[in-house]
């Protein structure tokens, strides 16, 4: 029985003696709102609509996003552009262009699809919404991203290993 | 009946409520406490949202659990289920009545109607103050069990009887610590377990010195009835929910909680004032405030204890608490007040 005390007890004094070095290191936690959530560069977030230098949108309606997308939640309805309304530089441009953020995976398909490269996806992941509906994001939305730059911040280091060092000590 | 009885009869009144209303804050204090300690073991900060570091977070709490809708079940025992919860916390409030807080009566610099006014640090100096403790203190367990049977559920019953079975195995062993404590001050008056401490030894002579044993049989007995980790198997949420107070919410609930903490907060001061020298210390004698601020350093160190002891160790299980109180701490006790007992015959007469 002795032994029993004394192993338990030194047992007991190890677990105690872990959980004080503990309670004297910084805590881990990251205070989110407050301090900005580092990101590596290619880090999937929410989805950006680009658009060319001269202010015309990338996409053109071409619909092979929504083809793409794992989940199906891009919904593209196109339509012909005309001399008066013209808002990409080919034939046709995306008049209808949602995407909703509940059933999105971010798994990045899309901006793989694309042909224009108009559709991507940047750092900012804070999307919480207080009504479901305003997850499904239009395209007036999609084509201003809002400023991000206060919760993400992206990592500069290098952060890839070069191909040829791969396996390497 | 003269004015002097009324007037210390007033002022006895008044402590009384200054007493309980200081417990009840020291419990929403310690919630608040607990809740930035555990999150520091845990390499978190705790909750700091409201107010600045989370220090409003308290009253935030309180007033989630004050306006809750009050939700009586149809299935239970309606007097028993809304007495239980008071039945809890009042005998937690009560054991306090016995510890002195300070080393002398404290005489206000002014009079009313020409008589001068004393308070005394202690409530009540009953001249078996140990065995008050215990007394009140196995009361506590009528609150649990009456708590978990009226709510008609199997879970909340099964609860309270665990409960109750803690509490009341883990009483002996406890009440046989403090005989050990008693054996040597040879008195169960609180004032003068504490003044023994203070009178050897250059006021050093706390009891935990000569009985190291029965206060760690003490505080270990204190952690069961307080229900405590690692014996919180009042409410162990993995298996019973939340034992007794599973049907119970709102501030019903909030009085089974408060009654923890306070058990919890009243337990280290008798611990604080039986094993630890109470409110003794350099200078304690002749200004009682000093005396206060020293028992409530010891008080707060059991305390962090406690709350270190609960973000360490996980919770035993039920076969092996028992067998831990009646094969090991029992026994121990048990011999340990046979060891006092004897070398005090052998040293004295
Ligand atoms: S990231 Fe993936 S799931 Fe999300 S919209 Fe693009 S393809 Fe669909
Ligand atoms: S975003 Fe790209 S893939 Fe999708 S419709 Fe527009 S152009 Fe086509």
């Amino acid at each position: 029985m002795i032994k029993e005390v004394v192993t338990s007890s030194t047992e007991i004094a190890r677990a105690m003696g872990v959980t004080i070095k503990y309670f004297f290191t910084k805590p881990v936690t990251h205070q989110f709102p407050d301090e900005p959530v580092e990101v590596y560069p290619r880090f999937r977030g929410r989805h950006v609509l680009k658009r060319h230098e001269n202010g015309l949108e990338r996409c053109i309606g071409c619909a092979l996003c929504a083809a793409a997308c794992p989940t199906d939640c891009i919904y593209v309805e196109a339509a012909e552009n005309t001399d008066d309304e013209r808002y990409s530089p080919g034939e046709r441009y995306a008049k209808v262009y949602t995407i909703n953020m509940l059933r999105c995976i971010f798994c990045g398909y899309c901006a793989e699809a694309c042909p224009t490269e108009a559709v991507v996806l940047e750092h900012d992941f804070a999307l919480a919404e207080y009504d479901r509906w305003d997850a499904i994001y239009p395209k007036e939305r999609l084509l201003e991203p809002h400023d991000a730059s206060k919760v993400v911040v992206v990592r500069d280091d290098e952060v890839f290993v070069n191909v040829s060092r791969w396996g390497k000590k | 009946m003269d004015l002097e009885f009324i007037i210390s009869l007033i002022v006895q009144i008044v402590m009384i409520g200054v007493i309980a209303v200081a417990l009840m804050t020291a419990f929403a204090a310690m919630v608040m406490v607990e809740r930035k300690l555990l999150g520091r073991f845990t390499l978190r900060y705790g909750p700091n949202r409201v107010g600045k570091y989370g220090s409003l977070q308290i009253i935030a709490d309180m007033f989630k659990l004050f306006f809750k809708e009050e939700v009586i079940p149809g299935h239970v025992e309606r007097t028993v289920y809304l007495m239980a919860p008071g039945l809890a916390l009042v005998p937690a409030l009560m054991a306090f009545a016995v510890v002195p807080i300070a080393g002398a009566p404290f005489t206000l610099p002014f009079q009313i109607m020409g008589t001068p006014i004393t308070i005394n640090p202690w409530i009540a100096n009953v001249n078996v103050g140990v065995l008050y403790i215990l007394a009140i203190g196995s009361l506590g367990t009528y609150g649990v069990i009456l708590g978990g049977w009226s709510s008609n559920n199997k879970y909340s019953l099964l609860g309270g009887l665990r409960t109750s079975a803690q509490m009341l195995s883990y009483e002996l062993p406890m009440g046989l610590a403090m005989l050990s404590a008693i054996l040597i001050v040879g008195s169960m008056q609180l004032t003068n377990i504490v003044e023994f401490q203070a009178s050897y030894l250059g006021g050093f002579f706390w009891l935990i010195l000569v009985q190291p044993v029965a206060f760690i049989v003490f505080y270990i007995c204190a952690l069961a009835e307080a229900g405590r980790s690692p014996f919180d198997l009042p409410e162990t949420e993995n298996e019973l929910i939340a034992g007794f107070s599973t049907e119970y919410g709102g501030m019903k609930f909030g009085l089974f909680f408060a009654a923890e903490y306070v058990h919890m907060i009243v337990v280290s001061f008798i611990m604080a004032t039986v094993f630890l020298g109470g409110w003794s210390g350099p200078f304690a004698q002749q200004a009682p405030f000093l005396g206060i601020g020293y028992l409530l350093i010891k008080v707060a160190f059991i305390l962090f204890t406690m709350i270190w002891v609960r973000a360490s160790i996980p919770r035993v299980r039920f076969d092996k608490l028992m067998k831990f109180c009646w094969k090991f701490l029992l026994p121990v006790s048990i011999a340990n007040a046979a060891a006092t007992a004897l070398v005090l015959a052998v040293l004295f007469f």
